[in-house]
């Protein structure tokens, strides 16, 4: 039998375990420490001007023949979306080789051979949306990667290790935007990685250079003077798939609800 | 307790032991958890400088100016100033030396790229001159009549 008094104090015990926040316990990795000191002052960030890309693909072409990628393997590290949202509603998207050749026909492809016509005066919106790796703040293909082939750079851009990268694939099912593949010779998962050849030497990568609508622009989002920056942290700006939490550092100046 | 409870269990601590040498000899010393931890931050260090080496192709109009001035001060007079050599003209990569000539893109379909007429609203797109590829002069290449350092001086070589 327990006693009144023994209960009480249990009791009161119990209550003062309760309150302890897990956070308190939780063990405090040294990394971490060192890395909230702030001594990073690169964070490479994208932003697109939907307004002004007009679909020429020469971004698309620019990035696979920079990167080496089979040209005319269906993969891409970036591509150029065509959306066409009709006046009943109805949205048309396709973006035919990733817009590697642009957009030379008013046809949208549907699909296993099938195209689809839409009249001049059907049209209430149409535009073009570049896509590329949104390089996220918590990158979901990181964390899947079983062996550490994978990985966020200290500058946020997340590389892949291609003689550590087993070609499992866990990462290329893992990014909500699909911008992962599987490399056709090395056969490992590939990205893009902001040509991170380039900026690293302080060139643009190879789709900022190659676009002569300024379409596409990168910079350092821990740069106050950086005029990406400035646009980020003064326009209004979207990104893609915000509820899932993996914070992409993609940023996008008209952005509709149609784009996914 | 018998040995043969023991044996088997001096195998497994072999088998484990040898796979702990192989390891330390295999995975390489800067390959750990880095800056952000275990979850994002696990990784070999060295691939970093590996990327960071990866072979320029596109060098910019600014390397072309070197020994090129006349025909870049000629096309930034024109509509066509805001295009990069090397989206026609290719990769410079490491040209004059490799390669000592480059392959000029002077398909129809590099021009419609911005000239397909696509009267999309909400895009620049719009406001590009076109042409109807089907109807205008087919099968012949518009740089035949057309001279793409100089689109604007009528248009016409």
């Amino acid at each position: 039998m327990i006693s009144r008094r023994d209960f009480l104090k249990n009791a009161a015990k119990g209550i003062v375990g309760l309150s302890i926040p897990l956070a308190a316990i939780e063990i405090i990795s040294p990394e971490k420490i060192f890395a909230s000191k702030g001594d990073k002052k690169v964070r490479w960030v994208f932003l697109v001007d939907t307004y002004k890309c007009v679909g020429c693909g020469l971004c698309v072409k620019a990035c696979k023949l920079e990167n080496e990628i089979p040209y005319d393997a269906n993969v891409t590290r970036t591509w150029v979306e065509r959306y066409v949202i009709r006046k009943d509603g109805k949205v048309f998207a396709d973006t035919p080789k990733g817009a590697r050749d642009g957009f030379t026909t008013d046809k949208i492809a549907l699909g296993e051979g099938k195209y689809q016509e839409i009249k001049k005066e059907d049209i209430s919106q149409a535009f073009f949306v570049p896509k590329l790796c949104n390089q996220c703040e918590n990158p979901p293909c990181v964390q899947v990667c079983p062996v550490g082939a994978t990985y966020q750079a200290p500058d946020g851009v997340v590389l892949v290790d291609r003689k550590w990268c087993i070609g499992c694939g866990y990462c290329i099912m893992a990014c909500p935007y699909g911008v992962r593949f599987f490399h056709p010779v090395y056969k490992t998962a590939e990205k893009c990685n902001f040509c991170y050849h380039r900026i690293t030497k302080g060139l643009k990568t190879a789709c900022v250079q190659a676009c002569p609508f300024g379409a596409r622009q990168i910079g350092n989002i821990k740069d106050p003077d950086d005029p990406v920056s400035k646009i980020i942290m003064t326009e209004r700006v979207g990104i893609l798939k915000e509820e899932y939490g993996t914070k992409p550092q993609v940023y996008y100046i008209g952005l509709n609800k149609e784009v996914r | 307790m018998k040995t043969h409870v023991w044996r088997p269990l001096y195998v497994v601590i072999g088998i484990i032991l040898i796979i702990l040498i192989i390891r330390a000899f295999y995975v390489p010393s800067d390959f750990g958890v880095h800056e952000r931890g275990y979850m994002y931050g696990w990784y070999r260090k060295g691939n970093i400088e590996e990327w960071k080496n990866f072979k320029v192709k596109y060098q910019g109009e600014g390397y072309c100016k070197d020994c090129h001035p006349d025909k870049i001060e000629s096309i930034m007079k024109t509509p066509h100033a805001i295009i990069q050599c090397e989206n026609c003209h290719g990769p410079a990569i490491d040209h004059p030396s490799e390669p000592p000539k480059l392959k000029i893109d002077r398909s129809r379909e590099q021009c419609l790229r911005c000239h397909f007429p696509l009267p999309y609203p909400t895009s620049g797109r719009a406001n590009i001159r076109g042409v109807d590829p089907e109807r205008h002069n087919p099968g012949i290449e518009c740089v035949m009549c057309h001279n793409p350092h100089s689109p604007s001086s009528g248009g016409k070589r």
